[in-house]
C-alpha cells in the first residue's frame, strides 16, 4: 500500500558556501587593487602593514554597529538610527568622561571618574534606545523602518541639544585608551566572536532565525515573539552605545555630527555579507567580510588617488549589486525547490 | 464590459436559442500531487441558478474558477453561448460575459462604490478626466434597476458586508455578465439581507442571467436553487433538479463513497480525563465549546471549513486565546494565553497552514525539527546542546521515515509530506501529552498519509490524548474514537465511534 516512489533529494554540499563567495570577492577586490596599484602607483597595495592596520581600524566602529545590525535584520527588521545613537552616546559619554586638568569641563564635579562610569553611562544610553526601538516595534506593530527612523532623528537631534552643537573634547587618559592603538579592532572582533557564538549555538541565535523565517510560526511554537524582538534591538542599541564610546576615545572628542550615515554602511556590510533584508539568513563572519570589503574599498580608492565623490557612487552601485546578486541566488534557489 | 466580439457572439447566441449557454465537457485539472478535476461535466442553463454541491475538496472551487478564468484546465473544452472559448484569465472571462462575486469581496475599500463599479471605463469629461457627477448618475441608474439603496458616493469601508455584495452584483451586471459566479453569497450576512439577495437573485434569473451557485447550506439549495451538480473527489457525480430530490439523497451523493483500509485504526486504551473545557466561547467565532479529552483517545473534529474547527484548535494552544470558558487540565484549572503556556501544560499543536504556520522554509530540517523542544533544556552551559539534539532529531528522522540524505537540507526542498512529518516531529520532540492536529494529513501522499494515520494511532496507544481536525470525513471516522461536530461556531453533537457515519456526521455539519 506504500507507494514506492522515491522522491528525488536534491543533495546540497555542506559547508559554508555563501561564506565562501563572500571571502572570494574580498579576496578579489584587494587583487584588483593589488593590480590596480602596480600599474598606477608603482606600489603594492596589500604589502603596507601600515595601510592595512588604518583601513581595519577605519572599519572597525562601523563594524561593531553592523554586528548589532545583522541580527536586527536576521529578524526581519531593519536599525536606521544607530549612526545618530553612536552620536549621542559619544556626546554623552564625553561629557562624564572628562580630565579635571580641563578648566571647562562641562560639569566640573563630574570630572576624573573612573572609566567604568563613562562606559556605563554609554552602554546604558545605547540599550535604552535600542529597548525603545524594539518596545515600539513589538508592542505597538508600526514598521522597524519607521520605529528606527524616529530614533534616528530624535538620537541625532538630541546629541545636538545637549550642547547646544559644542564639541565636548579632553577625557581622561583612561578612557581615551579605550580608543588608542589597536583596541577598536579588538573591540570589534571580540563582539564579533561573542555573538557568532551567540548567533549559532545558542537558543537566543535560534530564536532570531526563527523569528526572520516565519514570525507566525515562531509564535505557535512557543517563541515570545515581542519579547525576543526587544530583545533584538536592545543588542544592536547596546552595541550603537559601544560603538559611540569607541568613537569619542579614539577622537578623543565629541561631536553632533560624529557617525553620520554610519547605519547604512552597517546596513550595506551585512547585506554584502550575505544577510537577507527578508529575514532569517545571514551570518556574523559575512557581515565581518562584508565590512573588510567596505574598508578595502574606500582605502583602495584613497590610494588610487580616487576623488572622493567617486568613492561615494561606487559604494552605492556595489550595494545595490550585492542584494540584486543575492535576490538572483534566492530565486534560483526556490524555483528548483 | 463585455467586448465587442462577445456582444456579436451574443447575438448569434440569441438567434441560436440554445439549451445551454455554458457547457463544461471532459475537464481536468491537476496541481502538483493533487488531481483536482477528473473528466467533470458541468452545464448551465440561461435564465436558472445552478448550485454546486460537495464536501470540501470535491472540486467545486476548482471547477468554479476555472469557469471564472482563474485557472485554466489541463484537459477539456469550455463552449460559451454554443462557442468553444479560451478563458484566459478573469479579466477575459469577464470580457467574455462571465462574472465572479468572490468570497472575500473583492473591493477597493478606500474608493467611492462608484469608482469601485465603474473601475476601467469611467465616463471621461472633455478634457479626458473623470467626470464623476456622469459616474454617480450611471451608478444611481443602475442601483434603481436593481432596487438597491447604497449611496454611489459612500466609501466601500463604510458599507456593511451584504451592501458589498450588492455592489459586486451591481458591477457584474453593469459588466452585462450573462453568466455570475456565487460562492456562498450568504456565508456572511443576516437573515433579511439573504431575503433581499434572493430578490435580487430571483430578478436576475428573469433578465436571463444563468447563476453558479456555492452553498454549503441545504436550505438555501431548495429555496434559490433549480437544478444542482454533485462533485466528489474531484468527479461529476450528477446533476438533479432540486424539486425532485430530497436532503437525504443530495447527502448521499455527496459522500456516498466506503471507507477504505486507510485508516489503521489500532485499538487504545482510554484513560482518565486529561483536559476537559468548559463553555470555551470567542464571541463572533465560536460558542459554547464544551468536551472531555482522555488519555489514548483520538476526539475527532469535524464540520465544514469556516464553522469554527481551527479557531478551536488555536484557542486551545493560546494562538488565539478564547474570552470565556474554562479548560482545565489533569484535574487544574489553567489559562492559555499563549502557546508558550500550552506547551507547559504539555500541549502541542499541529497548524492547518504548513506554509504559514508551520515551516521557517530558510531554515533546515534540524533548525524547523528542534526549534519547539528547545524551550524546555537541551541547553549546556548556555549554549544547545548540538550534538544531543542532532542525534534526537536523526532519531526522529528515522521512527518517522523522512525522506532526506541528511538534516542540514533546507525544509524547502522537501515534499509536502515530509515537511509534515519534519513539523510533527518537532512537536514529538516536545513530549506532548495532548496533541491537537489540524488536518494533518492534507495535500500529503497517499503512502506518507497511511504513515502519518499510523504514526497517530501509535502515539494514542503511548497513551497521548489526540484532537484530530480533518474536513476528510473517511479520515475522521476511520481514527477517531469520538466525533466532535461543529456548524457555525457551534458544536452540533459529539458522535462515538459505533454510531457514527458520513451521513450522520454531515446532517451535523451542513444544517
Amino acid at each position: 500500500m506504500d507507494n514506492v516512489q522515491i522522491e528525488p533529494v536534491k543533495r546540497q554540499r555542506r559547508g559554508l558556501p555563501q561564506e565562501l563567495n563572500i571571502l572570494m570577492v574580498l579576496v578579489a577586490v584587494a587583487l584588483v587593487f593589488e593590480i590596480l596599484g602596480w600599474i598606477f602607483q608603482g606600489q603594492s597595495f596589500l604589502m603596507n602593514t601600515r595601510r592595512l592596520t588604518i583601513m581595519i581600524l577605519q572599519v572597525s566602529v562601523v563594524g561593531i554597529i553592523a554586528i548589532g545590525v545583522t541580527q536586527v535584520i536576521i529578524t526581519g527588521g531593519i536599525d536606521l538610527s544607530s549612526g545618530s545613537v553612536v552620536a549621542m552616546t559619544a556626546m554623552i559619554t564625553m561629557s562624564v568622561a572628562q580630565s579635571g586638568d580641563y578648566a571647562r569641563a562641562m560639569y566640573p564635579a563630574l570630572t576624573d571618574l573612573p572609566v567604568m562610569v563613562p562606559l556605563a553611562v554609554g552602554l546604558g544610553l545605547g540599550l535604552i534606545a535600542g529597548m525603545i526601538n524594539g518596545a515600539l516595534i513589538a508592542l505597538t506593530g508600526i514598521p522597524p523602518f519607521i520605529a528606527t527612523l524616529g530614533m534616528m532623528v530624535t538620537a541625532r537631534g538630541i546629541a545636538k541639544w545637549y550642547t547646544k552643537g559644542q564639541p565636548i573634547s579632553f577625557p581622561t587618559d583612561s578612557f581615551a585608551a579605550i580608543g588608542s592603538g589597536a583596541w577598536p579592532v579588538f573591540i570589534f572582533l571580540a563582539v564579533a566572536l561573542i555573538f557568532h557564538i551567540a548567533l549559532r549555538y545558542t537558543r537566543y541565535g535560534k530564536f532570531t532565525y526563527a523569528i526572520g523565517a516565519n514570525p507566525q510560526a515562531a509564535r505557535v511554537s512557543g517563541i515570545n515573539v515581542q519579547r525576543h524582538l526587544i530583545k533584538v534591538y536592545a543588542i544592536a542599541g547596546l552595541l550603537a552605545g559601544l560603538a559611540g564610546i569607541v568613537t569619542a576615545a579614539r577622537a578623543e572628542t565629541a561631536q553632533a555630527g560624529m557617525g553620520m550615515m554610519y547605519e547604512l554602511d552597517a546596513i550595506a556590510a551585512a547585506v554584502i555579507g550575505g544577510t537577507s533584508l527578508s529575514g532569517g539568513r545571514g551570518r556574523i563572519f559575512g557581515t565581518v567580510i562584508g565590512t573588510l570589503i567596505l574598508g578595502l574599498m574606500m582605502s583602495g580608492f584613497t590610494f588610487l588617488r580616487v576623488d572622493a565623490f567617486y568613492q561615494e557612487i561606487v559604494k552605492g552601485v556595489i550595494i545595490v549589486a550585492a542584494v540584486v546578486a543575492d535576490t538572483f541566488r534566492q530565486n534560483a534557489r526556490s524555483k528548483k525547490a | 464590459m463585455v467586448s465587442k466580439t462577445t456582444l456579436e457572439a451574443i447575438e448569434r447566441y440569441k438567434e441560436k436559442s440554445l439549451p445551454y449557454i455554458l457547457e463544461i465537457e471532459g475537464i481536468r485539472k491537476e496541481f502538483p500531487g493533487v488531481v483536482a478535476l477528473d473528466d467533470v461535466q458541468f452545464r448551465l442553463r440561461p435564465g436558472s441558478v445552478h448550485a454546486l454541491m460537495g464536501e470540501n475538496g470535491a472540486g467545486k472551487s476548482t471547477l468554479m474558477k476555472i469557469i471564472a478564468g482563474i485557472y485554466t484546465p489541463d484537459r477539456g473544452t469550455i463552449r460559451l453561448r454554443g462557442e468553444e472559448v479560451v478563458l484566459a484569465s478573469p479579466l477575459d472571462a469577464l470580457e467574455q460575459g462571465i462574472a465572479m462575486i468572490h468570497q472575500e469581496l473583492a473591493l477597493m475599500d478606500w474608493m467611492t462604490v462608484a469608482e469601485n463599479i465603474w473601475i476601467r471605463r469611467e465616463p471621461k469629461n472633455a478634457l479626458g478626466l473623470i467626470d464623476h457627477r456622469k459616474m454617480t448618475q450611471m451608478t444611481r441608474e443602475l442601483f434603481a434597476q436593481l432596487r438597491l439603496k447604497i449611496d454611489p458616493t459612500a466609501q466601500i469601508s463604510t458599507l456593511t458586508v451584504a451592501q458589498r455584495q450588492m455592489v459586486e452584483i451591481a458591477k457584474a451586471v453593469s459588466h452585462r455578465s450573462q453568466v455570475l459566479i456565487m460562492d456562498e453569497p450568504t456565508s456572511a450576512i443576516t437573515e433579511t439581507e439573504v431575503d433581499h439577495l434572493f430578490e435580487i437573485i430571483r430578478d436576475l434569473k428573469a433578465r436571463g442571467v444563468a447563476i453558479v451557485y456555492i452553498t454549503h447550506k441545504m436550505n438555501e439549495l431548495f429555496e434559490i436553487a433549480d437544478e444542482f451538480s454533485v462533485f466528489r473527489d474531484g468527479k461529476y457525480v450528477g446533476t438533479h433538479t432540486s424539486t425532485d430530490v430530497t436532503r437525504d439523497d443530495i447527502i448521499r451523493m455527496m459522500v456516498g463513497r466506503e471507507i477504505t483500509e486507510m485508516f489503521p485504526k489500532e485499538e487504545a486504551e482510554i484513560g482518565d480525563v486529561i483536559m476537559s473545557v468548559e463553555n470555551l466561547s470567542l464571541p463572533g467565532t465560536f460558542h459554547g465549546i464544551t468536551f472531555d479529552l482522555r488519555r489514548g483517545e483520538i476526539l475527532g473534529l469535524a464540520g465544514l471549513v469556516g464553522s469554527g474547527r481551527s479557531n478551536v484548535a488555536e484557542a486551545l494552544f493560546g494562538v488565539t486565546p478564547a474570552t470565556e470558558g474554562k479548560i482545565r487540565i489533569a484535574g487544574r484549572d489553567v489559562t492559555i494565553a499563549s502557546p508558550a503556556d500550552a506547551m507547559r501544560e504539555g500541549m502541542a499543536l499541529l497548524t492547518e497552514d504548513r506554509k504559514a504556520t508551520g515551516c521557517f522554509l530558510p531554515l533546515t530540517i534540524l533548525e524547523n525539527m528542534q526549534i519547539a523542544a528547545l524551550h524546555e533544556g537541551h541547553v549546556k552551559l548556555g549554549c544547545v546542546d548540538e550534538r544531543g539534539m542532532t542525534n534526537l532529531c536523526l532519531e526522529m528522522k528515522d521512527k518517522l521515515r523522512i525522506k532526506t540524505p541528511n538534516l542540514d537540507e533546507r525544509i524547502e526542498n522537501l515534499s509536502g509530506g515530509n515537511q509534515q512529518k519534519v513539523l510533527i516531529a518537532r512537536w514529538l520532540l516536545t513530549k506532548p501529552k495532548i496533541l491537537i492536529l489540524d488536518e494533518p494529513t492534507r495535500g500529503i501522499d497517499v503512502g506518507a498519509k497511511a504513515e502519518i494515520h499510523r504514526l497517530i494511532s501509535r502515539l494514542a496507544q503511548q497513551g497521548v490524548a489526540v484532537i484530530m481536525i480533518s474536513s476528510e470525513l473517511p479520515e475522521v471516522l476511520g481514527m477517531s474514537d469520538r466525533i466532535m461536530v461543529m456548524h457555525e461556531g457551534h458544536m452540533t453533537g459529539i458522535l462515538d465511534r459505533a454510531e457514527a457515519t458520513q451521513v450522520k456526521i454531515m446532517e451535523l455539519a451542513a444544517r
